[in-house]
């Protein structure tokens, strides 16, 4: 039954010029209407949205689902699952499965396998390089026309900047963006953790924040040298805030991405060696904690992305230098990023951008939002709920959130997937 | 005072009236090494694992000694010994173990934080026995203890820890232990093998050793890591000698009451001259042997055992 009736909810989409408290309706899987005292039919489901938030549903630019390859940390199903369950309509879910999502065949197989099992939008991110080795471009054209909306090597930095060239020529003529995981392989080497005061005296192997910096200076250079795209993932450091805000000057096309543990953890969060903090790129001092969140604050960073990667606790419960890079994050990040909202560095009108429009701009997609006619892809929220986040209760396969018990406020209480509720907290 | 720390895992945890407690025991336990049959029952019946995933002469057998003196069952479980070879988890092979009752576990391993990891996911006792590049408490505690030995008060006194302090656990935990003491320490090597982060310890650097050396009333010398440095951060060890390692040309220029340290192994000839080593100044020989001491009565402690 796939009707219903929202009332008395605020309904929020400053791009479209939306902030009223009104009634929406879906039917047929799109908004068939916005207005005041819409009266129920007989089969629709009427939902009381007083005091509550109505948004469009968020998009994730940056979600490893694991499937193929690793179906023991997470799959489609249950990644979808967590996503819609942190109001999420549409995640775009990197390549490091096994095999690597790097030709065709296996943009294909995930989208069939979405298709029958994902709860919302899945679009896949292809490969740079053939199974991500760095050695050779892997077929980007293809792996477009069968549905890859970006190219990525996260995980791994293309080290080879001729090569690293070569791709972003390559994706430029066929109008794709590269989204960079940016930490230079030899400068990190070995490196677990935020090279600092804590990976001093955990007597760890830092990873220094200009092992980042190096490598986003470079591929800015290469942007300004092809013209591509270049969106910056989980940007970690005040260097690369810098360095992409400088770029935005310039007028280059340049874009950058946060995720919420680099803006609400520091890397004190690894003492103890509590691997659930334990990241790639790692969560840094406060001074890059703050860069980042002034990097939001000015729209340097465009993008809230949650770099959602779910691990098993035999990748976690063991020694940190050797436990897996990595947390959960699709049912947490709205929560983490509204304390922005609350700590007045963001509005709420940037912060939905950041997880709404931009990211579409990013991956040049159109966007509908909250619109009569549009797919009715939407969240509702309870901003003043306090509630305590319990990873126990994930729907995600893995459990490794360093946010386990913590008190947050703000809570996504249901979310339609093309009219569909896909995710209902009751 | 009660001695009530269920782990030795880091000098931090450790105060100074928690030292000085264990040295008070470690006293009653050092006329026995000169008795003609070394042994008290004081553990009988207690097990004590020797757990070790990297490689150790020194400690392993000090630890095997101390346990075996005190009346223990010590086993020795070495990596290629043991089914981490074969795949196995750390925790896994841990629990396996603890499934047959040990009363200590005392723990080597290459991963910073093993051994707490251990203590988190297990009953028995765990001594850290050096991990990674973390700490090495009780290496911390034989050299304090030597130290007292030969200079009365530690507070007060310049120590100087020569060498690769990046990579050394040996330096963390003399660092803490040494401050909580409130002796000075410098730390002295190349620069690339002293994090910039490593003041956080309260200490002094210098990248000169003959300019300061001078100052200092003991000098510990590390050894030269080579199984643990990747890329080398110096160029060749004969420069490294050159400027770090302690000859006798460079002591002239000490203070005359200065004593040697070093944790071994030691590379004669990189960081300590043959000479300088086996000097009446230098503790190497000392350090081993209160090493058992301290030992016996840490496991003494942790395992509650019965009047001496």
């Amino acid at each position: 039954m796939n009707h219903y009736l929202i009332k008395n909810v605020r309904i929020f989409d400053p791009e479209n010029h939306l902030d009223q408290v009104g009634d929406l309706r879906i039917s047929d899987g799109v908004i068939a209407e916005i207005g005041q005292n819409l009266n129920a039919n007989s089969k629709e489901t009427q939902i009381d949205g007083q005091d509550k938030i109505l948004f469009p549903g968020f998009v994730d630019l940056h979600t490893h689902l694991r499937e193929p390859g690793f179906e023991y940390k997470e799959s489609i199903a249950t990644g979808t699952q967590a996503a819609a369950a942190g109001g999420f309509t549409t995640i775009c879910c990197m390549a490091n499965t096994e095999p690597v999502n790097d030709n065709a065949a296996i943009t294909r197989y995930i989208l069939e396998k979405a298709q029958a099992a994902a709860a919302i939008e899945v679009w896949p991110i292809g490969a740079i390089t053939q199974g991500l080795a760095g050695e050779k471009l892997a077929e980007i054209g293809e792996m477009k026309s069968a549905g890859c909306v970006g190219i990525s090597d996260d995980g791994m930095t293309v080290m080879n900047s001729e090569l690293m060239r070569m791709g972003m020529d390559y994706a430029k003529g066929f109008e794709i963006p590269v989204i960079t995981h940016s930490i230079d392989a030899n400068l990190s080497r070995n490196g677990s953790m935020h090279e600092g005061q804590v990976s001093c005296e955990l007597g760890l192997k830092g990873v220094p924040a200009e092992a980042e910096d190096i490598i986003v200076a470079r591929d800015i250079y290469l942007s300004q040298l092809t013209g591509c795209h270049l969106h910056v993932a989980h940007v970690s450091t005040a260097g690369s805030v810098e360095l992409i805000r400088q770029a935005k000057q310039k007028g280059l096309v340049v874009t950058g991405e946060a995720a919420p543990h680099h803006f609400t953890l520091t890397d004190e969060a690894c003492r103890e060696y509590a691997t659930h903090a334990k990241m790639c790129p790692p969560l840094r001092s406060e001074e890059h904690r703050q860069a980042v969140i002034a990097g939001l604050s000015d729209g340097t960073l465009d993008v809230i992305a949650t770099d959602h990667a779910p691990h098993a606790t035999i990748d976690k419960e063991i020694e940190f230098d050797k436990a897996a890079f990595g947390i959960t994050g699709l049912e947490t990040a709205f929560a983490l990023s509204y304390a922005l909202v609350l700590e007045k560095k963001l509005s709420l009108a940037d912060l939905l951008k950041k997880l709404t429009v931009n990211p579409l701009k990013v991956l040049a997609k159109k966007y509908m939002g909250i619109q009569k006619s549009a797919p009715a892809n939407l969240a509702l929220v309870d901003l003043n709920k306090q509630w305590k986040y319990q990873v126990s209760e994930s729907f995600s396969k893995s459990r490794n959130s360093p946010f386990d018990g913590w008190d947050l406020q703000g809570q996504v209480l249901m979310t339609w997937y093309q009219g569909k509720r896909v995710f209902d907290r009751e | 005072m009660a001695f009530d720390f269920p782990h030795i895992l880091s000098m931090s945890n450790l105060s100074r009236e928690a030292m000085e407690f264990i040295f008070e025991t470690t006293d009653r336990f050092r006329e026995i090494a000169g008795r003609p049959i070394k042994k008290v029952p004081a553990l009988r019946g207690k097990t004590v694992i020797n757990l070790f995933f990297e490689n150790s002469t020194r400690t392993r057998t000090s630890f095997e000694i101390a346990g075996k003196r005190l009346s223990a069952d010590v086993i020795n479980i070495s990596k290629s010994a043991s089914s981490a070879s074969k795949g196995e988890s750390l925790v896994d092979t841990a629990k396996n173990l603890e499934a047959m009752s040990p009363d200590i576990l005392v723990v080597r391993h290459g991963s910073a934080g093993a051994p707490l990891l251990l203590s988190k996911m297990l009953k028995a006792r765990i001594i850290n026995a050096g991990d990674g590049a973390h700490e090495h408490p009780t290496q911390a505690l034989l050299d304090l203890l030597t130290i007292r030995d030969h200079k009365k008060n530690i507070a007060g006194l310049h120590v100087a820890i020569v060498g690769d302090i990046a990579h050394s656990r040996v330096a963390r935990s003399n660092m803490i232990a040494l401050r909580t003491f409130g002796a000075k320490v410098t730390v002295v090597g190349p620069k690339s093998l002293i994090p910039q982060e490593i003041k956080s310890f309260g200490v002094g650097v210098s990248y000169d050793l003959a300019k300061c050396i001078d100052q200092f009333d003991v000098i510990m010398m590390l050894r030269i890591q080579n199984e643990r440095l990747g890329l080398t951060p110096f160029p060749s060890l004969r420069e490294y000698s050159n400027f770090y390692g302690l000859n006798l040309n460079l002591l002239k220029c000490a203070k005359p009451d200065v004593v040697i340290m070093h944790p071994g192994p030691v590379n004669r000839g990189v960081e300590v001259a043959p000479e300088v080593a086996d000097a009446p100044y230098s503790l190497i020989l000392d350090q081993v042997k209160n090493g058992v001491a301290v030992r016996m009565a840490l496991l003494y402690l942790l395992g509650g055992g019965e009047n001496l």
